[in-house]
């Protein structure tokens, strides 16, 4: 009974979602308030029914009714309660309906917190929300439904082992909500395009939802990073795997909005381009989701076979972004372009962060769609119907992703110091002199000290302390410590707006991080070694010793866990327990790694092979500094909080006129 | 690990040994693959090879048993002195070049590797005809909003 609720629900939602695309669109055009405040009503509606059905559907899955065919395909009765809870989501269809949902309640916080919008942007925004909203409830209905029955069979057929993790309990909703954030901003980009009206407002309605979505996004990439770490047993922190591209994607494009979107508010300029970057954010939020979502990428082959919902995404796909697009291409000439800028400026730095990030976008989405699209083209023309397969990397990825990165690291402590409208380089070089020195030294220190590794590291490390504190320096000459001694520069530290601390602070969490990346990928120390019971092996300054087998089942698996004792000098500092383990439901095995922190490294060990004699094949890896590549990530959402909870930026509140800083009117 | 480096700020003193490092490090950086460390080489080949029948996974990486005998066969072919070129072209043979985790430039590859490229010069292009066209007049002028902002410092100042 319940899950017919939830299937009725969802129906009714989709009624609803018909109605909001339609009749507040059909006010804004005939200026009939009437109309257009039905947008407020229905998008409230809908996120509430919406809401039921999936609520519905946890049922199901808490329930373990197997009389649902998606509960059956992926749960198990002696599932621990979480994960049966959180399989919710790890399948095609509830994670589908968790994405819609997240839709709606985007939609609906549209019309919640944007009562001070001009009450036509919010009506057409509403009818583009309807829009999405009735599309995806449409594909979930037709050819995704969660709510279908069948005659109950006695067990389920478990969840994928690999995804029953607390990692996967957090890391598609995160996503999702960053993913589907920025269908925010590509409403307002086109409800700015069917109005034609386009001004700095505009900008600053918009980005405090960018910002949101920029920052579920960076949080839900990074915990997918994590999860694949500790989870696949070999200690990769990023595969470009092209699930992982897909969400990378619109963070690249999403982190060049967020910056033109700066831009667009402060100085009225680049407006075409934000809107255009808008459009092309939650575009590619919405390739992502066809990649994964057809099986595409897996084969071309799966693709073929059962066409019907990955034709389906195509088909949406195609509609809103060329529909998108073309309204683009009609209206782009009307927009004014606003104000003007000398190349040398916090516009030009921001300008050429643009250009970095988006070509960054296109190289990834040229190699991630390459092998597809070549072995469509060859199995369409070769008489067989066999398509030729290629490969496309991680060494492609880290050999043009990587020398796009360089220039921009590299400039980024420079935009924050230019000034708008026409910069003055020479005087930020001088005051980032202190900043250069120590990189310099940093780079001279890492070659004296560090022995091993490729010979390029130091200067990666280099390059990270030119960030770290770069960032800084901006926070530091605007305090300015020498000339108005302690009390004053800390007063006036104080003073300065949320937006300069979080920018400082963004800034300061993509150096830690590249810190993190240079020391793991250069100075990681990797050793294979088949162990008998009180053998030991050496890595780096640490003695592993293995103390015999133990068991370790679970409610739903079985597993051997091998006992290890670390040691440091002959002293032991940590155990650990890495493990194997058996899923008998999908008949899946899996490896269980174990993590061992030391201050900011890993000592990470997966089991190999269990021979006869009772020796264990053990793989260990040494990752120096591991930890900054999530800590560095933590910092930037942290960061991105901190600015969203900016008064000035708090959707809604009408623009206080600017008022001169009292400390800077003190310290004149 | 430590090294003692007491002699640096002596010798980096002089310009002579920047031009040197210089150098050096130019010599690395165009310096065959070959000139390797064997260990480094198997290394590097391992993480260039896809494990045939995994998601997307190097042969460094993988514990599936394919992926032990492509290790196996690469180790084997560097011992027998052949080049990486060699050892790939042999393995392309037997499995295609679906095994390449970095694809070969070639024709059919071009668009891939000349992509970030020809965005790049793309979007410079459309840069350099913005700025000469606009820029020729910068508009330093005050709006009003400023000029008011202006005049309150001002005050406050005197």
């Amino acid at each position: 009974m319940t899950v017919e609720l939830g299937h009725m629900a969802l129906i009714l939602a989709f009624a609803l979602a018909i109605a909001q695309s339609i009749l507040p669109v059909l006010g804004a055009a005939r200026g009939d308030s009437r109309l257009m405040a039905t947008g407020d009503v229905s998008s409230v509606g809908i996120c509430l029914f919406i809401g039921i059905s999936f609520a519905a559907l946890v049922w199901a899955y808490a329930a373990s009714d197997f009389s649902v065919v998606n509960v059956w395909q992926n749960s198990h009765s002696l599932k621990p309660m979480l994960f049966k809870i959180t399989g919710t989501w790890g399948n095609h269809e509830g994670s589908m309906l968790l994405w819609v949902l997240i839709l709606a309640v985007f939609a609906a916080a549209v019309s919640v917190f944007g009562k001070s919008l001009p009450e036509k942007l919010r009506a057409n925004v509403q009818g583009v929300q309807g829009w999405m909203l009735a599309t995806f409830l449409l594909f979930i209905l037709l050819t995704s439904n969660p709510f279908l029955r069948q005659v109950a069979p006695m067990e389920g057929q478990d969840l994928n082992p690999i995804l029953q993790d607390i990692g996967l309990a957090i890391h598609p909703p995160m996503l999702y909500l960053g993913y589907v954030g920025f269908s925010i901003t590509f409403a307002f980009a086109i409800a700015a395009l069917m109005e034609g009206r386009l001004d700095a407002a505009w900008a600053r309605w918009v980005r405090p939802w960018a910002l949101a979505a920029w920052l579920f996004l960076t949080a839900g990439i990074s915990m997918g990073s994590y999860w694949a770490y500790y989870e696949l047993g070999w200690g990769g922190w990023w595969f470009w795997d092209p699930v992982e591209n897909a969400s990378l994607l619109p963070w690249l494009s999403g982190t060049a909005l967020l910056h033109s979107a700066l831009v667009m508010e402060k100085r009225d300029a680049l407006k075409i381009w934000t809107v255009l970057l808008a459009i092309l954010t939650f575009s590619l939020s919405l390739l992502g989701t066809f990649l994964v979502r057809s099986g595409v990428l897996t084969s071309v082959h799966t693709f073929a076979t059962d066409p019907s919902r990955g034709l389906f995404i195509l088909a949406i796909l195609a509609l809103f972004v060329g529909g998108a697009l073309f309204l683009f291409v009609l209206r782009a000439n009307s927009l004014q372009a606003g104000g003007l800028f000398a190349p040398v400026s916090r516009e030009g730095a921001l300008v050429l962060n643009n250009i970095l990030l988006s070509t960054a976008a296109a190289t990834v989405l040229v190699g991630t769609l390459y092998p597809v699209l070549y072995e469509a083209a060859t199995s369409a023309l070769s008489p067989t119907g066999e398509g030729a397969k290629i490969s496309v990397g991680p060494p492609f990825f880290n050999l043009t992703f990587g020398p796009l990165m360089i220039p921009l690291l590299m400039a980024m402590p420079l935009g924050p110091l230019l000034a708008w409208k026409r910069g003055d380089l020479l005087g930020v070089a001088q005051r980032l002199m202190f900043v250069l020195g120590a990189a310099i030294l940093a780079i001279i220190l890492a070659y004296g000290f560090i022995e091993g590794g490729p010979i390029l590291a130091p200067l990666g490390i280099g390059l990270a302390v030119w960030l770290i504190l770069g960032s800084l320096a901006e926070l530091w000459t605007r305090a300015n410590f020498a000339k108005t001694g302690l009390a004053v520069g800390l007063r006036r530290l104080a003073g300065l707006p949320k937006t300069a601390w979080s920018t400082a602070g963004a800034h300061l969490g993509v150096g830690v991080m590249l810190l993190g990346i240079v020391m793991v990928t250069a100075y990681e120390t990797e050793t294979v070694a088949t162990l008998k019971p009180g053998e030991s092996v050496q890595i780096n300054s640490y003695e592993v010793r293995f103390d015999g087998l133990v068991p370790a089942n679970g409610s739903n698996f079985t597993g051997q866990g091998a006992n290890l004792a670390i040691l440091r000098n002959g002293v032991e500092v940590d155990r650990a327990l890495p493990s194997k383990r058996f899923y008998p439901a999908r008949q899946m095995p899996t490896t269980e790694a174990a993590i061992n922190a030391f201050g900011p490294s890993h000592l990470y060990i997966s089991v190999g092979d269990v021979l006869q004699d009772g020796s264990v094949a053990l793989r260990i890896w040494w990752k120096p500094w591991v930890t900054l590549i999530w800590l560095g990530t933590i910092i930037m959402v942290l960061a991105g909080f901190y600015s969203l909870s900016d008064r000035r930026l708090r959707i809604g509140l009408p623009q206080q006129a600017r008022k001169p800083k009292k400390a800077d009117a003190h310290a004149a | 690990m430590l090294r003692k480096a007491s002699h640096h700020s002596r010798v980096w003193s002089q310009p002579a040994s920047w031009v040197g490092f210089a150098a050096f490090i130019l010599v690395l950086l165009v310096q065959p693959q070959t000139a390797l460390a064997d260990d480094d080489r198997t290394k590097a080949l391992f993480n260039e090879l896809r494990c045939v029948v995994c998601q997307n996974q190097s042969i460094a990486e993988s514990d599936a048993d394919v992926a032990k005998d492509l290790r196996e066969i690469v180790r084997e072919q560097i011992g027998a002195g052949k080049t990486d070129s060699q050892i790939k072209t042999f393995l392309v043979d037997r499995y295609g070049e679906f095994i390449l985790l970095k694809p070969v430039l070639s024709w059919h590859t071009a668009l891939l590797w000349l992509a970030p490229a020809l965005f790049l010069l793309f979007s410079v292009l459309l840069l350099i005809r913005r700025f000469s066209s606009r820029s020729v007049a910068i508009d330093d002028r005050l709006n009003a909003q400023e000029e008011q902002e202006l005049k309150s410092l001002l005050k406050e100042k005197t």
